[in-house]
């Protein structure tokens, strides 16, 4: 079973974060991502940019989708990074999750990834070929 | 199953390895410590409802475990003399008897430990059976329900193996290192074996669902993942895991909805799972680079990743690049003789130059009586002498590998074509 852990971070995180060393930060998050990848369960992970110049929204309540600077949803609730990793259980995933170097206002959301078993009644869709060939297209660049 | 069950199998999942080779350290016997661990997790079942999950898990298993192996050597303090030495050894190298949370928190385990670890679980005085139990055991940190269930036998069979494999390491006095830079890499032969079989029993398997298959494998690659973490100069485990990776990119596409194995040519590739192919060829580059690091060339795994490369990167059947594979299958033969990989590069053969110069091949298999009584020579050899238009010899091959598989799925298909060959008549 494949899970994300999405990260989130309030402004009270972002408080806490421009007080904390940076270093020390960088240093727990990478011991926390050798362990998982030590255990053999990590398969990808990132950070998300909060240079706000660079990222967007697009909103599709229009006809027409409009893209603008934000805003990024009424709680101000940030997605600041995300780890996918390939665990046997939930109670897996959520003793990884629980040991994640986060502090004050930080949140993980935990998803699931949906794999083909999630849509096997669905098998010969064309729609569903079609998104695993854009996948393809994508993995490929 | 309750939750704290659940919980606590979470946790055995994550630090079985570590806890129990902590404890192999100290005791020197991954027997005793394998027992010890568990009565800490019999004692974690009964406490954590109470408690809580404690802050670190595992610093908390080995504390408990720890504790009972001096209380029984305190106990047989009096009857020896030998055990009350080890026990006060112990004590003062490990702190106090009695698992403080102070020795909690400074618990520190080491990759070396594991290391030492899997070496042992998979020492060539055990069975394949027995190395296999063990691994997914206490590197894998599967209950002995989940190695029964996983592998279609009773949970008392499982227990045998296990119960039988701790007393061979005993009997044998097997020590609880990593072995000797002399015979490396004899060792760590059998250690990948171990992990490439436990993921072949899941990519191949005759019998079980789909998705328990699946969970094998995985297990397989888990491994093989802390495998990379803990040597990370050697080649070949990271080839093993690119293996592993680029084989089970094809898992949907391998099997159709009914059951029935659909062969590579006829696989649906936009089913294949991209992700996991990128991981695998990252394995291979890791490989490659760790391989000219140490001076030396491709290994057995990386070959083998390498043709699975080949195919996971292939748009289709005729735009695969036949010529590369042909060069590693030869390359493969020269390092690991093997009828079986001579037949694969007949096959690849055909596809690069055709039916005539791959029956050679096969030809040459015959000649030497090699893979007599399997029914994938006459099988192969029927397809080529098909493709060159001698229907009669053809049929006659591919009667004669029905008759030998013991696949039934795979007779019909060899009878259907067999029954199909427009005998005397060439294309």
């Amino acid at each position: 079973m494949k899970f994300m852990l999405i990260m989130r971070s309030t402004e009270a995180a972002k408080k806490a974060y421009e007080k904390a060393d940076f270093e020390q930060i960088i240093n727990q998050m990478g011991a926390y991502n050798e362990s998982m990848m030590k255990a053999g369960v990590l398969l990808a992970g990132d950070g998300l940019a909060d240079d706000m110049s660079q990222n967007f929204v697009v909103d599709f309540s229009a006809e027409t989708p409009i893209v603008t600077d934000g805003p990024y949803g009424e709680t101000h609730e940030l997605f600041s990074g995300f780890w996918i990793i390939e665990v046997s259980s939930k109670e897996e995933a959520a003793e990884w999750a629980s040991r994640a170097p986060l502090g004050e206002g930080s949140k993980l959301e935990v998803r699931r990834v949906t794999d083909m078993s999630d849509f096997q009644d669905f098998a010969d869709n064309e729609f569903l070929k079609k998104e695993e060939g854009w996948r393809e297209e994508q993995s490929s660049k | 199953m309750t939750d704290v069950r659940r919980t606590v199998d979470a946790v055995w999942r994550i630090e079985s390895a570590r806890v129990v080779a902590t404890l192999a350290t100290m005791t020197g016997d991954v027997g005793l410590a394998e027992d010890l661990a568990q009565e800490a997790v019999v004692d974690a079942l009964a406490q954590w409802p109470e408690s809580g999950v404690p802050q670190n898990p595992g610093a908390w298993l080995t504390a408990v475990a720890k504790r009972k192996a001096i209380d029984g050597w305190r106990r047989r303090e009096r009857l020896d003399d030998r055990y009350r030495a080890l026990a006060h050894d112990l004590e003062a190298r490990w702190g106090g008897a009695t698992g403080e949370p102070a020795a909690v928190d400074s618990w520190q385990p080491i990759d070396d430990d594991v290391l030492r670890l899997v070496f042992t679980a998979c020492h060539p005085v055990l069975s394949r059976e027995a190395q296999v139990a063990l691994t997914l055991k206490v590197i894998g940190g599967l209950t002995t329900e989940e190695l029964a269930r996983l592998f279609l036998v009773p949970v008392a069979t499982v227990q045998q193996r296990i119960v039988r494999a701790k007393k061979t390491l005993a009997a044998a006095k097997v020590p609880f290192e990593v072995p000797d830079p002399s015979e490396w890499r004899a060792r760590l032969g059998p250690v990948l074996g171990v992990v490439y079989l436990i993921f072949t029993e899941g990519y191949a398997a005759t019998s079980g669902d789909r998705w328990m298959r699946t969970e094998l494998a995985n297990e397989a690659l888990r491994i093989g993942r802390v495998l990379e973490g803990l040597l990370p100069r050697e080649p070949e485990v990271h080839a093993l895991v690119a293996l592993m990776e680029l084989q089970a990119s094809r898992f949907a596409a391998r099997v159709r909805a009914d059951g029935t194995p659909v062969l590579l040519a006829d696989q649906d590739r936009s089913r294949w799972d991209r992700a996991q192919i990128v991981r695998g060829r990252a394995a291979l580059a890791r490989a490659d680079s760790s391989a000219r690091a140490l001076g030396r060339g491709r290994g057995n795994y990386a070959l083998q990743a390498a043709i699975a490369e080949c195919h996971a990167v292939a748009p289709s059947v005729d735009d695969t690049d036949w010529a590369q594979i042909v060069l590693l299958y030869e390359a493969l033969g020269r390092i690991a003789p093997n009828p079986l990989v001579e037949l694969n590069r007949a096959v690849a053969v055909s596809m690069a130059t055709g039916p005539a110069s791959a029956l050679l091949v096969v030809d040459g298999l015959v000649a030497q009586g090699a893979l007599a009584g399997s029914h994938l020579l006459p099988s192969v050899r029927g397809e080529l002498l098909s493709r060159l238009g001698r229907f009669t010899e053809a049929r006659r091959e591919l009667e004669a590998a029905a008759a030998l598989t013991a696949n039934e799925r795979e007779r019909d298909v060899l009878r259907a074509k067999a029954a199909g060959l427009d005998v005397g008549t060439p294309r």
